[in-house]
């Protein structure tokens, strides 16, 4: 190739330096490079609100309270606990196998009783007289038109009440590690139920419905409100001079 | 058989090397598109906690970051501090920063925004708390405890 210029042709320009440009500029962005995606459990937290009377009126049995002091030891529903078992902890506070008197009371929600509902709220809206009532009717119709439809994919189930939470306090030199722990064990033991109940009514896991998929994401809204994920970052308990 | 003959006189010809930037190109372009420039240089020492139950934060473009650890360098002493950009911050400024945040972004998304809280493991709960009141007061509610992948 190169012997054709001598012919008069016009000379290449040679290419061997390019391996080494391009070198230059592949080191420079392997450098630069993160390929961490950051990950890590989603929490939202709730609102501030002044009126702390809502929060008095919780049924003690609906509340599952987690503490852990500042010696990253888990105090549970007023008895120390270790941490393996906080799992299974969680599960039975959701679902109160035993119907247990200190555990959420549950409500079999069935289709004749949504249906009946839906049709009160219909007529209150229709019903209804100034703006604020109408729209609380229309929310309360939403409401048990979603139960009506989980009914219709799961077929009837128990409802959690919906004052039911987890409480989870810390003290103020707890670890955040034994805080990220707690939480995990927690956000677990509802994954569990929820892949329990997908796999039994869909044959599939919770994490294999594809919220992208509008089916699928009917039945993800199903599972959900079966089990709802209700872990309360709670009121920081004031400790002295703050405030 | 002479033909033979001929490329023994030569000995054997080089490989050539002519593909070689193609390849190195490639393996470039790769990087370019999988490369996230680091934002902020870390002020802080982080160790992430472990976690199972971990969801992936989707859009990156919608995460704000909050670093809490101990300073890296050492003459700042081991108390854990607040880092937010490219700066120590107090807690009275994470208002004024998750208002940035929100105005940085189009209006559409601006309820989407995610804070992930970057935070050693060895830190006190104590902080952390504080950091989400003051979150809480800013009404940033969607906010992420950045973990490693456990497991």
């Amino acid at each position: 190739m190169l012997k054709r210029s001598k012919k008069g042709g016009v000379q290449e320009i040679n290419a061997g330096s390019m391996a080494d440009i391009a070198f230059l500029l592949l080191i420079f962005f392997l450098v630069t490079t993160t390929m961490d995606t950051d990950a890590g459990i989603l929490r939202l937290l709730p609102p501030i609100v002044d009126d702390i009377e809502e929060a008095d009126k919780v049924k003690e049995r609906n509340v599952y309270v987690v503490l852990i002091n500042d010696a990253d030891m888990l105090l549970v529903e007023g008895e120390p606990m270790d941490i393996k078992e906080l799992r299974a902890g969680a599960k039975e506070f959701m679902t109160n196998p035993a119907n247990s008197e200190d555990l959420p009371e549950k409500v079999r929600v069935t289709a004749a009783m949504a249906r009946e509902q839906i049709g009160n709220y219909r007529s209150y809206v229709a019903g209804a007289t100034d703006e604020q009532t109408k729209q609380d009717f229309e929310k309360g119709l939403e409401r048990w038109e979603d139960k009506l439809r989980t009914v219709e994919l799961i077929g009837e189930y128990m409802e959690l009440p919906n004052s039911a939470v987890i409480s989870l306090q810390t003290g103020s030199k707890t670890s955040y590690d034994m805080y990220v722990k707690v939480q995990n064990e927690l956000e677990a033991g509802i994954r569990e139920l929820r892949d329990e109940l997908s796999k039994e009514k869909f044959g599939r896991q919770f994490s294999e419905l594809d919220d992208k998929n509008d089916d699928d994401k009917d039945l993800i809204k199903a599972v959900r409100s079966v089990f709802p994920q209700r872990i309360s970052e709670a009121e920081p308990v004031e400790v002295g001079k703050r405030q | 058989m002479s033909r033979f003959k001929d490329k023994g006189k030569k000995g054997t010809p080089a490989i050539s090397t002519a593909s070689l930037p193609d390849i190195i190109f490639m393996l470039l372009f790769f990087f370019m598109v999988t490369t996230v420039m680091r934002e902020v240089d870390l002020l802080v020492k982080i160790t992430l906690p472990e976690a199972t139950e971990v969801t992936k934060l989707e859009d990156k473009a919608l995460v704000d970051y909050i670093y809490i650890g101990p300073p890296s360098n050492d003459k700042l002493g081991t108390e854990p501090v607040i880092q937010l950009n490219d700066d120590f911050s107090k807690l009275e400024e994470i208002d004024s920063w998750v208002k940035q945040g929100i105005e940085r972004r189009d209006e559409v998304l601006q309820p989407r925004i995610t804070r992930s809280l970057k935070v050693d493991k060895e830190t006190n709960m104590k902080i952390v708390t504080d950091v989400k009141q003051e979150l809480r007061k800013s009404n940033a509610l969607k906010i992420n405890y950045s973990t490693t992948q456990g497991r």
